[in-house]
């Protein structure tokens, strides 16, 4: 079942580009730094300017208000900010088993902001964007500070989330093996176009 | 009976202001350009004002006085612009701090004269011009604390508004904080003014009146008035520019717009 419908998308000198995402799906995008991956899942949750359509399911983009959008298309962005003193004042409730399923214990909601890795903020992002229970997540390298184990934790605890919530993931990475392990579909961004690469 | 000041007294204070700014350029603080283009100003611009004060408080054309309420509030405008390290591109900043001034200060100065104070004519110049002048003053100084505040925060806070963006907050939530910070700076002079007043600092307005022979009671009551006056004044004034402002951070899908903002000027006078 198709969920996103991205048709002749364009933005900054990049596209157009065209591509639908299923259901329980997760589409691995690579390219080099600087080809537009960052930009093009911004595009995606409306936080850049961009033309063309964006669809999910029926529902056009432009037709409902930017922020309903961006809680249905969430987008973790690879350097996450956080803006109160600790880590539980950017939630409203978190499930015990979700931390626990990314190796976190209650007590992590009392830590204070400032004294966290870059790998604990890209894991602790992924559970402060899932409040929003999302139909699509847009990360943005998630992995890219997390070591093997966590890597792997971060990995099936976005699986075990689109499965039972039938969403879908466009997953922008540099570690092929990742990409290839994690999605039968993958592309490329190259000179502003995007390349399928089975 | 006053004391007259001569010259001499008037340099005496100048060279103060002279040593500051040499201090202040030996330590490299940046203002000393600033220091000294605004006392020159307060020199000619009193000395100027107070040979036209006599004719104008005796005219009674009530199309002049607009006139010159009119000019105070531009000018008023345009100075809150210069006090800005960023400001918006276009008009859209003169506007919006002209417009914020002319709600709060210019409707409260007319509410305060045709309702509280009643001169014949309510617009006779000696209650309507300080009165103008007062709340002005006052307001400019909120306003331009709360928008250089607000637009400098966001400026740099860019990456905490985005992501509470990108969380599914409206531009409203995503900036509130900030909005609240900038409020509390533009506020922060009058509060201090009000808490302060008869304990710390006496009032000039209410000590000249009283200096000038007028019954001690009837000026505090004039004072206290002023100060609500300017309280709700500024009040008015900060909270219309930082939701104008704020608005005009963000585009119609809720997406932070600094091209909407010129470059980093310095807090250069004009």
């Amino acid at each position: 079942m198709q969920l996103l419908n991205i048709k002749k998308l364009k933005f900054l000198h990049c596209g157009p580009m065209s591509i639908q995402v299923n259901a329980d799906e997760i589409i691995g995008l690579s390219g080099a730094s600087g080809s537009g991956k960052s930009l093009f899942l911004r595009a995606l949750a409306d936080m850049e300017p961009h033309d063309g359509v964006i669809l999910l399911d029926d529902l056009n983009q432009q037709d409902i208000e930017a922020h309903l959008w961006r809680q249905k298309v969430a987008l973790l962005s690879a350097e996450t900010s956080w803006w109160f003193d600790t880590v539980g004042e950017h939630f409203d409730e978190i499930a015990e088993d979700s931390l626990s399923a990314l190796g976190f214990s209650k007590d992590c909601l009392q830590w204070s902001i400032s004294r966290l890795s870059s790998g604990e903020k890209q894991r602790l992002g992924l559970l402060r964007i899932m409040q929003n229970k999302p139909e699509v997540l847009l990360l943005d390298e998630p992995t890219a500070n997390l070591d093997k184990r966590n890597t792997q934790l971060f990995e099936s605890f976005v699986k075990q989330y689109i499965e039972n919530n039938s969403a879908c993931v466009i997953w922008v990475g540099h570690d092929l093996e990742q990409l290839q392990r994690i999605s039968p579909q993958r592309y490329e961004i190259e000179e502003g176009r995007l390349i399928n690469v089975d | 009976m006053l004391i007259e000041l001569s010259s001499l007294d008037l340099a005496m204070a100048g060279t103060l202001v002279v040593l500051l700014g040499a201090l202040t350029a030996y330590m490299q603080l940046g203002i000393s350009k600033q220091l000294y283009i605004a006392a020159a100003r307060t020199t000619v611009q009193l000395l100027l004002v107070g040979l036209v004060l006599k004719s104008l408080f005796a005219s009674t054309s009530l199309a002049f006085i607009l006139l010159i309420a009119f000019i105070m509030i531009s000018v008023a405008g345009w100075e809150i612009l210069s006090r800005q390290k960023r400001k918006l591109k276009g008009w859209w900043g003169f506007g919006i701090s002209t417009g914020s001034l002319f709600v709060s200060s210019f409707i409260i100065t007319l509410l305060c004269l045709m309702t509280v104070i009643q001169a014949d004519p309510w617009y006779s110049p000696q209650y309507a011009i300080p009165l103008l002048g007062m709340l002005l003053g006052n307001t400019m100084t909120g306003i331009a604390l709360g928008m250089d505040r607000l637009v400098q925060n966001a400026w740099q806070q860019r990456p905490v508004i985005e992501q509470r963006l990108m969380l599914g907050q409206t531009a409203d939530e995503s900036i509130s904080d900030i909005r609240r910070e900038a409020m509390r700076a533009g506020m922060i002079p009058i509060i201090n003014s009000m808490a302060a007043a008869g304990l710390v600092s006496l009032p000039g307005m209410m000590t000249g009146q009283i200096l000038a022979g007028a019954a001690p009671v009837e000026a505090v009551k004039y004072q206290i008035l002023i100060m609500f006056m300017i309280t709700s004044g500024t009040g008015l004034g900060v909270i219309s520019v930082l939701w104008l402002i704020s608005k005009r951070l963000f585009d119609e899908r809720e997406r932070l717009c600094f091209k909407r903002l010129l470059k980093d000027t310095g807090t250069q006078y004009k």
